[in-house]
């Protein structure tokens, strides 16, 4: 006759704000460890091949930071939109748009170099981000469409008009029939950070000083409070006198513009060139990553790092033990999970019922506590 | 008829507990209602009444104390348990679909799977019986809340119950329609019946209620012969202190005073199926007034108010009009800094967002206003001045809070809406519109609002000032207008307003035909 009763806290418990990605972490160990088990590998070896060895050397965090770039530009841009109850599922698409922008320059305009042509790539970039991102806005607030379905849907769209750019009209003339553009010249690369150290570019840059800009924004400035009021009480903003159809813009504008970012810099910094496929699904996992971090810019900086490892030890493990590296995949499903499940204790006590309970029957009504 | 304290009592309740988290919402509560009694609760926002009621009809599990049902122990699980027992209950927020029929209402709450014909019958002879008078097959959007409240009482006498409760029952009704009510409810005693009226109208418990039972922070601080009482000691014992009295200087010079707020020839068709069309509004409110919009729940206040703050926009510049000049296309910022002020009738998710600070819940209103008091010119907010201005807010006004700076939804409902007055008048707004100003606030802070709303218009604003509570109306306004289905009533000035009058404005009777009655009377 035990059982678990949840009793609605009267505020939001600021300890396990803090502590719930923490909580939903050590779960996904254990959960990671049950799996590794029945997998029939020693969970303390595939632990140490997953998580420690691939950051254990210098050049490896470089690898690090290339992964989580994008995860974090993405990510903060997608937590100011789950701030304002808007549902940006699309990033990788805009990601994908970012990149196509970003690349007319090396691609069709391969003569044009100098100092300029970096800025403008990616300017290109996150202007196409933002304008792939603002069809889906355009019809939430024309149509009342689903912005998760239509952002979503248009991720398929932008991944099949890649796939045909790079076979057909951009292809490279000389890349016997791959299906790929030309390489990028030297002034459309984005330069490494550090050279002799690792392989790590600006990208990584561009996503702390979003992250520090983004949390400005949410934390101190007027729109991000905006952001918060219409996004928790629509009604209230409506008071207040902020538009949500303004709002719908603005967020899918910034998040597509970052995530058109995080696209160009991924092109121009790690591939050097169009091809049919650019992104591991960063945009999807950038979901993850925004969770993860609490919607707050600089808990996503850490969240991204996290992630990062996820798909660095999903290769380690691949190439160390012969496990598949959905592994990764795998991980990443659990940590969502898990983090949404331990948001229940921000808002709710968990109280357990024993015998001794006094004539208590049937399920726990919520409500009550109200 | 008395109450007859020899018979058993029907329902006994003894040392009954609820304890949320750390508050104590009932306190060994102790009630007894006899056979053929009706009997007051009676008690302020947040006594307890909700959660007692709530623990009689199954919907709440009591932490501890006992229950008695014609002498024996019973233990109320659900609804469900309570029906069978014998009680019935009508809420005060009623529960029907608007898009069905009151028979179809009422059959999809018998779960005896009886035809619709046959519950639209046995509901018609119902009605009748009691003086209800109702018709099964009408859809429920089209009825007044008065017949809405009937397909309630209706469905809860179909199901034969013992003891009725009713929570607040006349809040949403005019004074006449109460009266109907009063009717039904003597019948029903004459009958055998028991009642459990909640209220914390203290005139008509004094007029219908044999015994009440008062509750106090959870505990019952007495129990009383109402008909003995005065509504003074009622009072006194509901707030454990005197109430300090309004006081309302007569305005002055108001006929020549400059219109702040003009209403001409507003009209507004329904955003949505079930709102309500305003038609042809005109009204002035001057210099130094508070004029009051009296008006059953649903007749078109909510949306008369959307289009004076501007969260309604008019394609007619004209149609409102702040200090002389056209507001009509201007958003709600726009008519802020034009001096408007405005506080609108649900608190959380409305005048208040839940989940943020105090603080941060001035900035909602006032972020544009104020010059750059609140927010810089890079946009940065200015969190010292914020939380400076919402603490002298919170000082001015009495807020009592948990916390140096809680969120909204922390506070009870009556600290929540001083602070949001406090906000707006520590704006000094040249214009000042009010919807229920006082709802669901207790009586002392009720006081509190309602003196600073007539000081506020003494200094020289206009305040316009929408509520259900006549009471209230007849406190504070210099003149009463009615809204009814969207139409509004010329304003009465309050010398020559009377319950009857604005009651009969209220139920629908020609603006003329309310004159027309007082010259005769």
């Amino acid at each position: 006759m035990m059982r678990l009763e949840l009793v609605k806290r009267p505020q939001r418990s600021a300890l396990f704000s803090v502590l719930s990605p923490f909580i939903a972490f050590a779960l996904t160990m254990v959960a990671g460890a049950i799996m590794f088990a029945l997998l029939g590998v020693n969970p303390l070896n595939a632990f140490t091949i997953y998580f420690i060895e691939p950051i254990s050397q210098v050049w490896q965090l470089h690898e690090l930071a290339i992964k989580a770039a994008p995860l974090i530009l993405i990510a903060v841009g997608l937590s100011v939109c789950y701030r304002a109850n808007i549902w940006n599922i699309g990033a990788e698409g805009q990601l994908i748009f970012g990149a196509i922008f970003g690349s007319i320059i090396p691609v069709v305009f391969p003569g044009f170099e100098g100092p300029l042509v970096l800025p403008l790539m990616l300017i290109l970039g996150m202007f196409g981000g933002a304008a792939y991102a603002a069809i889906p806005a355009l019809l939430k607030t024309r149509f009342s469409t689903n912005e998760i379905l239509t952002s979503l849907m248009l991720v398929y769209v932008a991944q099949l008009f890649l796939d045909w750019l790079v076979r057909g009209p951009w292809r490279d003339p000389q890349g016997h029939g791959f299906p790929q553009t030309i390489q990028f010249g030297d002034s459309a690369i984005l330069p490494e950070l550090m050279p002799d150290a690792g392989r790590a570019n600006w990208g990584f840059v561009f996503a702390l000083v979003a992250a520090v800009l983004i949390w400005l924004l949410m934390s101190r400035m007027l729109k991000g409070f905006e952001v918060r009021v219409l996004g928790s009480s629509p009604r209230a903003g409506r008071f207040a006198g902020f538009g949500f159809n303004r709002m719908v813009f603005f967020t899918f504008l910034l998040s597509g513009a970052l995530a058109g970012l995080a696209g160009i810099s991924e092109v121009s910094g790690a591939i050097n060139q169009l091809q049919p496929v650019i992104s591991p699904g960063y945009g999807f996992t950038a979901i993850i990553v925004a969770f993860l971090g609490r919607l707050n810019p600089l808990g996503i900086i850490a969240a991204g790092l996290v992630l990062a490892l996820t798909y660095l030890g999903g290769e380690a493990v691949q190439s160390a033990l012969g496990i598949s590296d959905k592994v990764a995949r795998v991980f990443q499903g659990m940590l969502l999970f898990f983090v949404l499940g331990c948001d229940t204790l921000i808002h709710y006590r968990i109280r357990l019922i024993g015998f001794a309970a006094p004539k208590l029957e049937g399920a726990p009504k919520l409500e009550e506590a109200r | 008829m008395s109450a007859n304290h020899d018979s058993a009592n029907l329902l006994e309740v003894r040392g009954l507990t609820k304890i949320f988290g750390t508050l104590t919402a009932c306190n060994h509560v102790d009630l007894n209602i006899a056979k053929g009694e009706i009997h007051a609760l009676l008690g302020e926002n947040g006594a307890g009444k909700s959660t007692l009621v709530k623990m009689l009809f199954g919907s709440l599990e009591p932490n501890s104390g006992e229950i008695f049902w014609d002498g024996q122990p019973v233990r109320i699980a659900s609804p469900g348990a309570a029906k069978k027992l014998g009680i019935g209950m009508v809420f005060q927020h009623f529960s029907l679909f608007e898009a069905l029929t009151a028979a179809e209402n009422i059959a999809l709450s018998l779960d005896d799977g009886s035809p619709i014909s046959s519950i639209a019958a046995k509901a018609r002879a119902l009605s009748y019986s009691y003086g209800l008078p109702l018709d099964p097959e009408s859809l429920v959007g089209d009825l007044s809340v008065g017949e809405r409240q009937r397909i309630e009482i209706i469905r809860c006498l179909l199901q034969t119950p013992q003891l009725i409760i009713l929570d607040e029952p006349t809040s949403v009704l005019t004074p006449q329609e109460a009266d109907k009510l009063f009717e039904t409810l003597e019948r029903l005693r004459s009958e055998g019946k028991s009642i459990l009226y909640i209220s914390h109208r203290l005139e008509e418990v004094k007029r219908i209620c044999d015994r009440a039972t008062v509750l106090r922070h959870g505990k019952v601080v007495g129990h009383c012969n109402p008909r003995q009482e005065t509504a003074a000691s009622l009072a006194r014992m509901m707030v454990g202190n005197e109430v300090k009295a309004v006081v309302r200087a007569p305005a002055e010079g108001i006929e020549t005073a400059p219109a702040l707020l003009e209403i001409r020839a507003l009209t507004r068709k329904p955003a949505t199926p079930f709102s309500i069309p305003l038609r042809n509004i005109n009204l002035t409110v001057r210099a130094g007034e508070v004029i009051g919009i009296a008006g059953v729940a649903g007749n078109g206040q909510g949306e008369f108010f959307e289009s004076v703050s501007g969260e309604a926009l008019q394609p007619e510049a004209g149609s409102v009009r702040i200090r002389g000049k056209d507001a009509g296309g201007m958003s709600i910022t726009g008519r802020r800094l034009m001096g408007a002020a405005f506080v609108p009738e649900e608190r959380l998710g409305h005048g208040a967002a839940p989940r943020m600070k105090l603080s941060e819940n001035l900035l909602l209103s006032r972020h544009a206003t104020d010059g750059k008091a609140f927010v810089g010119s890079g946009g940065m907010v200015k969190s010292a001045a914020i939380y400076a201005a919402s603490q002298r807010i919170i000082e001015v006004m009495d807020v009592r809070k948990s916390a140096p700076d809680p969120e909204a939804a922390a506070l009870s409902g009556g600290n929540l809406q001083k602070f949001i007055v406090g906000r707006e008048l520590d704006r000094k707004p040249s214009v000042m519109v009010v919807n229920q100003p006082t709802w669901g606030v207790d009586a002392g802070a009720a006081a509190h609002i309602r003196q600073a709303l007539i000081e506020l218009a003494r200094s020289g604003s206009a305040v316009l000032v929408i509520s259900q509570d006549l009471d209230e109306l007849f406190e504070i306004s210099d003149a009463i207008a009615v809204m009814h289905n969207g139409e509004l009533s010329k304003p009465l000035p309050i010398a020559e307003a009377t319950f009857e009058k604005i009651g009969l404005l209220m139920g629908g009777a020609e603006p003329g035909h309310a004159e027309h009655t007082l010259e005769t009377a």
